[in-house]
């Protein structure tokens, strides 16, 4: 509904861009804190931390732990949401609209209910927490992510590039790896990418279903009560936002303008 | 005559709907064959029975003497062009040609050759290198053409390929599916929902409607013979008599359908051998070498063309006007009694 | 016909799948409903089953007798207030979204160019996605009594303001960081973009030419946006406050870090489940933002919220 006929009044415009500020400015907070020191009265730009965190085994383990999870999780969700998406796009049958809820429940629900049911079903079932019980929890909540961006690519995908293919002699296999695969590439890699920022960061959830594992996000809540390490702590969070920021940014520029022109002229 | 496709009493229902019902028909090696109907009667699951996108609710589809019915599409003797041309949109136009022969693992520079040589037949060899999405619309039908073609289907599919193209262009098109399939002399089958090139591109011609065929014909019988009032309204336009008004001119109750350029004015001189009906002129509407006119016969309407070449504007009638026409009783089609209206 | 690149196991199953559809479906259907059937929904019904469970005060141990105790116990007065201080929270903080979200998206979609759209989607983005618990520690530090909060109401002299603000009566505290007031100002902060975008994208689905016709039908823009634009958002607006409603609701790590003590929901699940180990209340507790999400969709949908769909 975008309309350049008329200008836009002022308070609208000054309450647009204050809002911008006041959504990032928390976050410019952040960048600037990791690279100040001060020694006394002065304050001077230093690099001094991020030697420090590395040097950190926590941090590092804090890091690694969470880059893992991510990874593993965001494959899981990949191979599960492209299922779910090929089998609901085009089809309608009882039960689908269920089917659909079920993949959204996880994260329309408030974390706290995935979180603690994850973990009465692990207690229950005496399943010790760690690693893969933290991934288990991440893939459900990542599914969607894939779900939602694979099943947008499909629908707009014309049906008939999957007949063209098996009219030309491919069968199924074929078709999947020649023709369908490549149409969903940059669905899958957008997808993907919200997943494992999705997952990277994610805590609500996680302190539920990590034992005693620290993943980055706690890693970063447990800093709260220390508040001598907060020169660490600062350049540490830093590195989160800058993880999670870019693939986010990756996938803005994967999805947009992709309405590509499938062989039709209409 | 060696059959190429055989329908023998094949249906496709979807749940209740019956969009294909009972359609038996048998289509000859090396045949311009087109099924024209209106949207939604059952033309395009025909032909995506014959490719094996669907597979019949019953009856048995033979293709070359093989039952076809469960084999998949990727098993069959036919390729399609399609109505979208679904070409695909991450391969260059000489890979969409390609597509089918390295799918069958034919060596990649064979492929690439005969690729070539198609795009030769369709004269876009120079355009091997571009995106579809770089083509104009008409420039991707022909590679929709030639990927089907490089197979060498001995039946090749055509679901309304030239809807999307401009009248010009269609005119074009027309007249080189008519060259190519002269020259390859394979069969093909051409669904379109436009009774102008059904005619002039076909040896024969079915009519379709409601799932159901109505007739198949040469497009010379279809025009002067239509066995049913849909037929008769759906090829060509044609006034269709109903027994009411027919036993008024007739004497008889059978309904019969008369073209409008068959019908002339009454000039009063003796005419033996012609049926006269008269009414009051209701529109006029000039077509430029034509004028339409439509007058009320009582019970319903009739309408007729005649030649602006003939006929000045001071020499029509006037809307309002009182007059008696009259066709030869040759001319007249006689349709069956109990036909389906539209 | 030509040999198949694919080898001959492979293309008869291919051949399978294709004349029996509905295996396939079956087939590619089968892992995630396993996933999300059996594991998250099996999980869900465990929690449920356990709000039923009894727990004892005195052993602290749960036995598996069957009751409806906990339920009952949602409804004692300190819980209550948890619910309600909660409850007042989740809808301040909704409100507030709504009230700055909206001008943000109207401006973005009806007079942004499209690269302005472009800025403004990303600079939405980011601070959406950025880390929850790293956007939550920046303001522990900016809302801290040495923070930067502080320190510029206090070169604008402006802290006689603020010191009679945090005395006000539920927003005040001793300080911004231990008051109400901090706390909502970070929620806020917090679900915002989880606002702003559903209103944008369905500000973005109104055409340009139904307000050209409302104008055009002699409707004043005030009217034109009441009349027409407005019904035509509020399920953008409902969308968005259904996320910042039950993300409120449920949050456990905020009410922990920022405001006075006194416990939320989330944070009374939390504290039942891990330090009490009163797995029968926290799953209770659990079904109340179930709940209310459900009353409040049901409100949203008796006042015709979706109408416009």
């Amino acid at each position: 509904m975008h309309s350049k006929d008329n200008n836009p009044p002022i308070w609208l415009k000054t309450v647009a861009y204050g809002g911008l500020v006041f959504l990032h400015f928390p976050i410019v907070f952040i960048l600037i804190n990791a690279f100040v020191a001060h020694d006394g009265n002065t304050t001077y730009f230093t690099l001094k931390w991020f030697n420090a965190a590395f040097a950190r085994d926590d941090v590092m383990s804090a890091i690694t732990l969470s880059l893992k999870v991510a990874t593993v999780a965001t494959l899981l969700a990949l191979i599960m949401g492209t299922m779910a998406a090929a089998a609901l796009y085009r089809r309608n049958f009882f039960g689908k609209n269920a089917i659909t809820t079920l993949l959204i429940l996880p994260i329309a629900l408030p974390g706290i209910i995935t979180g603690i049911a994850l973990l009465s079903a692990m207690s229950l079932l005496n399943i010790e927490l760690g690693f893969w019980t933290i991934v288990v929890s991440h893939a459900t909540f990542c599914v969607v992510m894939i779900y939602n961006n694979v099943v947008a690519r499909f629908r707009r995908m014309p049906h008939s590039l999957v007949e063209a293919s098996m009219d030309l002699g491919a069968d199924g296999f074929t078709t999947f790896k020649r023709i369908i695969l490549p149409q969903l590439a940059t669905a899958l890699l957008a997808g993907g990418l919200l997943a494992f920022a999705l997952s990277f960061d994610e805590l609500i959830v996680t302190i539920f279903t990590a034992g005693h594992e620290v993943t980055l996000p706690i890693w970063l809540l447990n800093q709260l009560a220390r508040p001598r390490d907060a020169a660490i702590t600062n350049v540490v969070a830093m590195m989160v936002m800058l993880i999670t920021a870019l693939p986010i940014i990756a996938a803005y520029y994967l999805t947009r303008g992709t309405e590509t022109i499938a062989g039709s002229s209409k | 005559m060696i059959i190429a496709v055989e329908f023998t009493h094949v249906s496709r229902h979807y749940g209740n709907v019956k969009a294909v019902d009972d359609v038996s028909i048998c289509i000859a090696e090396g045949e311009f064959f087109s099924m024209l109907g209106p949207s939604g009667s059952g033309k395009t699951t025909c032909l995506r029975l014959i490719a094996g996108f669907e597979q019949p609710t019953s009856g048995s589809i033979q293709i070359f003497g093989q039952e076809a019915a469960g084999a998949p599409p990727y098993e069959r003797e036919v390729n399609t062009v399609f109505q979208d041309y679904a070409l695909f949109p991450h391969m260059n136009v000489l890979d969409n040609v390609a597509y089918g022969l390295s799918v069958k693992g034919i060596a990649k520079h064979a492929c690439i050759t005969r690729a070539e040589e198609a795009l030769n037949m369709v004269a876009l060899a120079e355009y091997s290198k571009r995106k579809p999405s770089e083509l104009s619309g008409g420039q991707r039908q022909r590679v929709a053409l030639a990927r089907a073609l490089v197979n060498k289907p001995r039946v090749l599919l055509l679901d309304e390929p030239l809807g999307a193209l401009d009248l010009k262009l269609r005119e074009q098109m027309q007249h080189e599916l008519k060259t190519l399939h002269k020259q390859l002399g394979i069969t093909f089958i051409y669904v379109t929902h436009d009774q102008t090139e059904a005619l002039s591109m076909s040896d024969r011609v079915a009519v379709f409607n409601k799932g159901r065929i109505e007739q198949v014909d040469s497009p010379r019988n279809l025009y002067r013979q239509p066995k049913t009032s849909f037929v008769a309204d759906f090829v060509g336009t044609s006034n269709v008599i109903n027994s009411e008004l027919a036993l008024q001119i007739t004497a008889n109750h059978q309904p019969f359908s008369i073209r409008p350029e068959h019908i002339f004015f009454d000039n009063g001189a003796k005419h033996p051998n012609t049926f006269a009906v008269n009414g009051t002129v209701v529109d006029l509407q000039y077509q430029g070498a034509n004028n339409k006119i439509t007058f009320d016969a009582g019970t319903q309407k009739i309408s007729f063309v005649v030649s602006s070449a003939d006929y000045n504007e001071a020499e029509l009638p006037k809307i309002g006007n009182y007059l008696i026409v009259r066709w030869l009783k040759s001319n007249m089609v006689m349709l069956e009694n109990k036909s389906k209206s539209i | 016909m030509q040999t198949a690149i694919t080898n001959p196991i492979l293309r008869s199953f291919s051949n399978t799948l294709y004349r029996k559809n509905n295996w396939f479906l079956l087939l590619l259907l089968t892992p995630p409903l396993l996933w999300f059937g059996v594991v998250y929904l099996g999980s869900l019904f465990a929690l449920l089953w356990q709000s039923f469970y009894t727990f004892d005060d005195f052993s602290m141990a749960v036995t598996n007798e069957l009751t409806l105790g906990n339920y009952r116990l949602l409804f004692d007065s300190t819980n209550l207030d948890i619910i309600m201080r909660t409850l007042s929270m989740a809808v301040a903080v909704t409100l507030a979204c709504a009230c700055i979200g909206f001008p943000i998206a109207y401006y973005m979609t009806r007079y942004g160019s499209a690269r302005e759209k472009g800025f403004f989607y990303i600079a939405l983005m980011l601070p959406m996605w950025a880390s929850y618990i790293v956007k939550t520690y920046a303001w522990t530090i900016i809302l801290s009594q040495q923070g930067i909060l502080y320190w510029l109401f206090n070169h604008l002299g402006l802290t006689g303001a603020l010191n009679a603000a945090l005395q006000l009566p539920v927003i005040g505290g001793n300080t911004l960081a231990t008051s109400n007031l901090g706390r909502f100002i970070v929620f806020t902060y917090i679900w915002l973009p989880f606002m702003i975008l559903p209103i944008q994208a369905a500000l973005e689905r109104v055409p340009t030419n139904l307000l050209q016709a409302s104008s055009d039908l002699g409707a004043k823009p005030a009217q034109t946006f009441r009349k027409v634009l407005l019904p035509l958002v509020i399920p953008g607006v409902v969308a968005g406050s259904i996320f910042t409603f039950s993300l409120t609701l449920g949050d456990y790590i905020i009410p922990q870090l920022i405001g006075p003590s006194g416990l939320y929901i989330g944070t009374m699940v939390y504290t039942m489940q891990g330090s009490i180990g009163n797995m029968p209340l926290a799953a209770a507790f659990t079904v109340v933002p179930i709940v209310l999400i459900f009353i409040y969709l049901a409100l949203a949908k008796r006042a015709g919220a979706f109408d416009a769909l």
